[in-house]
């Protein structure tokens, strides 16, 4: 059985590390480990050492530049101290087969590297981008999420609804035009939607879409299944006394489920 | 070359962030204006063409998705173009990301890098019938604060072709050492001296300081380090700041003598601080023996206790009132991420779990004339909300718990409280983790951010009362990303044990932090010509005590010295080397080998003199109030449940990241829609574990005006009910004082100081009185004094305020409970007894009533209800829990029935209330102290009842799935309202 080899990356201004390092570890990932930005550019840590990466939320250089976007530039044009290109790691590491999970601040990173969606097999190209959410604020509240079933995305095989956090304030999905939107639904890069928790149906409805993204979409597959991005916070999820209302009794899956998810993918369950 | 590049949204996508500006044009200044688009602008210098086209190719400082971008204006459609920058050397975040990418994209070495610059601007292009006057206030009053921005603007006519211009500090490198002849002056002139150079120093303390300078052997000591006899202006500088109030707390160390004129008592104090707080935290340690939970108390930058086996946690709260009065933003911004900065440097270093910020405020809806120099308290409170989310979010760190205050006397000065709790391994690399120590020969490095004018004076700025001539030099930008890099990277070398000792750098920057480190070794050699700058201009003592942000100050073996720094360099973190920590006995700084500074560290750290002070206290005569017929009680309550000092504040809140990290277990916004208000917040720190913290406030400046006695009383008696209404344990408390006072300094600028003195006195005895009682040790805290405002012939002064924070240990979160009723059927207790009560109540204020009682506190019969409780909750008999304050039980009730969006029936006649003849409005809406409002299960009433026999616990009645909140009194109806509207009155207040 294969071991599960975690990296969760982190430095210039992520900040949910720790409590998804703790997911990966609570759902049975053999090793996990923090590593910076800055072991990757000593060469202390290579990408390719793992098979399952996870970009966790946080605040890449202030978002000064937009979300993530100056986080994505450094990933593109960064070298490790002997010359190397950090991006051909990357691309090594998912050529490889491994596993990729951004949340939040890493979905923007992840969308701004032209990692998602990769319509069409065209990887890398930045095809669509996270925007101000329609409130103009930053937001902390829980809401509720439709997996998509047709979609290929591993880490949402079996699960039909989450509730989660989200916290963020550029989370609306801007494709480029309603052709390129329309491919993501037809393509199933949808894989996750915002729903009324009455209905159960994806929705427009503040703040049930808490940042009015288009169709409620809250998370995108490319199309291996291998790479999740997601703007809610899966990893805040990981004890019952997380759920908002668990004074109240009411419950629902933990978070965490979608990185077991990816676990047993990579263990071949 | 020096280009401009604009970045606009493209035209067919939504400008949300131009919507909202425009919305604010609307609310906030009443301006027809039909729309706004916002243009960011990148004035880059240094680049060459070729360059300049390689970023907007590689789409360097836009996202081509969502974007445009180009090197002409890109506006059209406009009435008027109003562009906002930064003033010259004012911190520039997103100027520095963009700085930072531009060299990632292009390649550039860092020498190459450092030839660049990069400044940032917004320009709003604004639609609408608008005139030039109208444009102007826009910028003055909503846009730009001019004090660190400054705005142009052009009208369509005029076109968007604005001239790009750097805002480039010009100055060159100063080395210039003034030395300062205080035997030269008059008594006049030494005031006038210090009050010049806000140096807040009294003419006894100068006479002190010149007496030093007169001394043989201190002038045979300079003359044999060649500094020279005369004080140098580092010198009085960084005696100044050290001996400042906001450094030495002169007012708390005081020796006052306090006159009690109703008991014709006197007594003489020597220090507040040794007695009252210090002295209570010791006491009480000692009565607690083995389960005294403290570890470093009143020593470090936060007080340290015990949390598990392996982990000690740390807090602190400071407040940021002044500068958040010049600049809401930069200020609250700066007073959250500088508050940060204090568990980091506190033992070892702490990680850093949680925020709390509590704010006071005039009415966001004032509609008055405003004295100069004063913001807008709406403007205020947007800028301070804004302020701490970025400071708190983009740190990664959970604001778990707050609350806001409304007073108009805070018009004057608003209050910023910002608090934070850290987490310490017991043990970092073999050593107790909460000890410091610095050895001689250890090199002094800082590490972080760059020095700049910024905050220079901010400790003595803040030790006087702000006016219409206030120092802009005092305000400052934080920058959460620096401080995080820099944070991230001490993490790793305080795991490695790459260093001996931490502190930060606040007040006094590391005039300060050098100082009070090097009293642990003994003495100093500090280089000022390595401290890295942000820009040349600044003499030495202004390196020596600019407060700029994002910086630490450690002490570090030469050992380990080169591991260390090749760790930060890894991490990108800027660090230096500005000398060694000796054991000279000597506070040295020089400036190359040119001598700054020569000071004995005796003096430095003990010469101040110990100011004498009287205070007189005479209760102020309050009036009885009756409370006039009230005809519609719902209606009475439906406005109660609006009024700013009630309503929810989920608009703030929700703004707040409150669960990064992963721990959180008790919210601030709790119920069936979440938006109850939860009495605390209660986070698990160590994620594999079920052991919580949980952290609330009390807070009752409504009651200074009666007898700060009782207001102190009410405040820690709040914050403890609120902590046990969560599930802490009421046995594992640690509190925090935070005091904020008008000037009391009898003078002829205030001429009611005695008075004011003694109210802080009656408030140190309560202190002192009620942590006893109640087992809360004290274990750090904080006093900001002259919070009052001069200007335009008026003088405003707050109403004395004390933030009292405690934090506790709930032993299993499982056993958490919160505010919303759970099910129809369970049974509703009061605990406590209702008084008749109302002296500075919201009723009161609602009614426009002035006088009546305050309340007062029963400490033994409180902490036995609290204990009691405690034990309900661990057996799991308590449902939900909720104290009662502000607007008593009515708002309570209604409270809890909006969280659950449930219905209750209550009869207030069976609550234990005197005198018996007590009005049901006074019932309704006393703020009596030390009561709760409790619901439980049908199963379980009769297990509570006898766990409260003999107490004061009532059954009140039920939770019902009806609509309705039903009060009745001996069966005779009182009131009912469907809690549907009495959610929407609660939520309408503050939802803009």
């Amino acid at each position: 059985m294969p071991l599960v080899k975690v990296l969760v990356i982190t430095g210039y201004g992520t900040n949910c590390d720790r409590e998804s390092a703790h997911a990966a570890r609570q759902v049975g990932a053999d090793e996990v480990s923090v590593v910076f930005f800055s072991d990757l550019v000593a060469g202390r840590v290579r990408l390719t050492e793992a098979n399952f990466l996870i970009f966790p939320g946080g605040f890449l250089d202030g978002d000064d530049l937009g979300a993530a976007q100056a986080a994505a530039l450094r990933w593109k044009y960064a070298r490790t101290k002997a010359g190397e290109p950090i991006f051909d790691e990357l691309k090594a590491f998912f050529n490889a087969g491994g596993l990729i999970l951004g949340i939040c601040n890493g979905f923007q990173l992840l969308v701004k590297l032209g990692l998602l969606p990769a319509a069409g097999g065209a990887y890398f190209e930045r095809q669509v981008s996270l925007s101000n959410n329609d409130s103009g604020r930053f937001e902390d509240r829980w809401v509720w999420l439709k997996a998509n079933p047709e979609s290929p995305c591993v880490f949402t095989k079996g699960i039909d609804t989450l509730y989660l956090p989200v916290r963020h304030g550029e989370g609306k999905l801007v494709a480029g035009d309603e052709a390129g939107l329309a491919r993501l639904v037809a393509d199933n890069h949808v894989a996750l939607q915002y729903v009324h928790p009455e209905t159960g149906r994806p929705t427009q409805d503040y703040p049930y879409n808490p940042n009015g993204s288009p169709l409620g979409i809250a998370g995108l597959s490319d199309p291996t299944g291998r790479i999740l991005g997601l703007m809610p916070h899966p990893e805040a999820f990981n004890h019952p006394t997380n759920h908002p209302a668990w004074t109240r009794g009411e419950s629902a899956p933990l978070g965490v489920t979608l990185i077991e998810n990816g676990v047993r993918y990579l263990r071949g369950d | 070359m020096l280009c401009r590049i604009e970045v606009g949204l493209k035209p067919h996508l939504t400008d949300t962030v131009g919507n909202r500006v425009a919305r604010k044009i609307g609310s906030e200044l009443g301006l027809p204006v039909a729309s706004v688009r916002v243009i960011k602008v990148f004035t880059v210098d240094g680049l060459t063409e070729a360059q300049i086209d390689t970023v907007i190719e590689r789409a360097a400082l836009h996202d081509p998705v969502l974007h445009r971008a180009a090197t002409r204006p890109l506006a059209a459609d406009f009435d008027w173009a109003l562009e906002v920058g930064y003033r010259p050397g004012v911190t520039d975040n997103e100027a520095r990301t963009a700085r930072e990418t531009l060299a990632i994209v292009l390649g550039l070495t860092r020498a190459e890098a450092g030839e660049m610059s990069v400044y940032t601007a917004n320009q709003y292009l604004l639609s609408g019938r608008l005139s030039e006057k109208d444009v102007v206030h826009i910028g003055r009053d909503l846009l730009a604060n001019e004090l660190i921005q400054h705005f142009e603007y052009r009208s369509r006519a005029q076109g968007a072709d604005f001239p790009a211009r750097a805002a480039k500090v010009v100055a060159r490198a100063l080395t210039e050492i003034r030395r300062i002849d205080l035997a030269g002056m008059s008594d006049e002139e030494l005031i006038a001296f210090s009050r010049e150079n806000t140096l807040a120093l009294s003419l006894g303390e100068l006479h002190v300081i010149r007496g030093y300078y007169a001394d043989p052997q201190v002038r045979a000591a300079r003359e044999a380090a060649g500094i020279g006899a005369l004080p140098t202006d580092a010198e009085v500088e960084a005696l100044a700041q050290t001996w400042s109030e906001h450094c030495k707390h002169k007012i708390f160390n005081a020796e006052i003598d306090y006159e009690d004129t109703e008991t014709g008592r006197r007594q003489t104090i020597d220090s507040l601080f040794a007695t009252c707080i210090a002295g209570s935290t010791r006491r009480i340690r000692e009565l607690k023996g083995a389960d005294d939970l403290c570890l470093s108390v009143f020593k470090d930058n936060a007080g340290v206790f015990r949390f598990d086996e392996e982990h000690a946690a740390c807090i602190k709260v400071e407040t940021h009132n002044s500068p958040s009065a010049l600049d809401p933003y930069g200020g609250a911004l700066t007073g959250i991420v500088g508050v940060n900065r204090d568990p980091m440097g506190t033992g070892l270093g702490a990680n850093l779990i949680c925020n709390t910020d509590v704010f006071c405020f005039a009415s966001p809806f004032f509609d008055g004339e405003l004295p100069p120099r004063l913001l807008h308290p709406r403007r205020v409170l947007e800028g301070v909300r804004e302020g701490v989310e970025h400071g708190g979010n983009k740190s990664g760190i959970p604001t778990v718990n707050g609350s806001l205050v409304f007073d108009p006397r805070y018009l004057g000065k608003p209050l910023v409280y910002c608090g934070t709790i850290g987490l310490l391994p017991t043990t970092v690399a073999g050593r107790k983790s909460w000890d410091k120590a610095v050895n001689p020969g250890d090199a002094i490095v800082m590490a972080g951010g760059r020095i700049g004018k910024d905050g220079i004076h901010g400790a003595t700025f803040s030790s006087e009362e702000l006016h219409e001539g206030s120092p802009a030099t005092a305000v400052q930008i934080g920058d959460p990303i620096t401080q995080r890099k820099m944070y991230d990277f001490l993490m790793r070398a305080r795991d490695l044990g790459l260093y001996n000792a931490i502190t930060d750098n606040g007040a006094g920057g590391l005039s300060s932090s050098v100082g009070e480190m090097a009293s642990f070794s003994g003495g100093c050699d500090l280089d000022l010509a390595c401290a890295p700058l942000k820009y040349p201009g600044l003499t030495p003592w202004e390196i020596l005590l600019s407060e700029a942000q994002e910086r630490m100050t450690l002490a570090v073996g030469q050992d380990r010295l080169a591991e260390f720094t090749a760790l930060a360099e890894e991490m990108d973190v800027e660090v230096s080397v500005l000398g060694t920590f000796t054991d000279s006995g000597r506070f040295a700084v020089r400036y190359g080998d040119t001598p700054v500074a020569l000071l004995d560290m005796d003096f430095l750290h003990e010469g101040l003199p110990q100011m004498h002070l009287t205070a007189s206290w005479k209760k102020p005569e309050q009036p009885e109030i009756q409370v006039p017929p009230v005809d519609d009680q719902a209606a009475l309550l439906t406005r109660m449940l609006g009024r700013l000092n009630i309503c929810s504040k989920e608009y703030i809140v929700r703004q707040y990241d409150h669960e990064v990290q992963g721990g959180s277990a008790v919210k601030p916004m709790v119920g069936a829609l979440r938006d109850g208000p939860s009495d605390g917040g209660v986070l698990r720190p160590v994620l594999g574990s079920t052991r919580g913290l949980a952290v609330a406030h009390g807070i009752c400046p409504k009651f200074s005006d009666f007898d700060t006695y009782w207001m102190m009383a009410c405040a820690i008696d709040e914050a403890v009910r609120n902590v046990v209404a969560v599930g802490a344990d009421p046995d594992l408390l640690v509190g925090v004082d935070n005091f904020c006072w008008c000037d009391p300094v009898q003078s002829e600028k205030t001429p009611d100081g005695r008075y004011k003195l003694a109210q802080l006195v009656r408030a140190n005895l309560a202190l002192a009185h009620f942590c006893t009682a109640y087992g809360v040790p004290c274990i750090s805290g904080k006093d900001s004094m002259k919070n009052d405002y001069t200007g335009g012939g008026t003088k405003i002064s707050i109403p004395p305020t004390v933030l009292f924070s405690v934090t506790g240990i709930v032993p299993d979160v499982s056993n958490c409970v919160t505010s919303d009723f759970k099910r129809p059927g369970d049974s509703i207790y009061i605990l406590g007894q209702t008084r008749d009560e109302l002296g500075g109540s919201e009723l009161a204020d609602e009614l426009g009533l002035a006088g009546g009682s305050a309340p007062q506190v029963e400490a033994l019969a409180a902490h036995r209800r609290y204990k009691t409780l405690h034990q309900a909750m661990r057996r799991g008999l308590v449902t939900a829990a909720h104290d009662l304050s502000d607007g008593g039980l009515a708002v309570a009730a209604a409270e809890m029935c909006i969280g659950g969006r449930l219905g209750a029936e209550l009869d207030l006649a069976a609550a234990p209330f005197r005198p018996a003849a007590m009005d049901v409005s006074a019932l309704l809406y006393s703020e009596s102290a030390s009561r709760l409002l409790v619901s439980v299960g049908p199963g379980e009433r009769s297990a509570f009842e006898e766990l409260f026999r003999g107490q004061d616990c009532a059954l009140l009645g039920r939770v019902t799935a009806g609509p309705d909140l039903v009060l009745t009194f001996g069966g005779e109806p009182v009131l009912r309202a469907p809690v549907a509207d009495l959610a929407r009155a609660f939520k309408a207040t503050l939802d803009w």
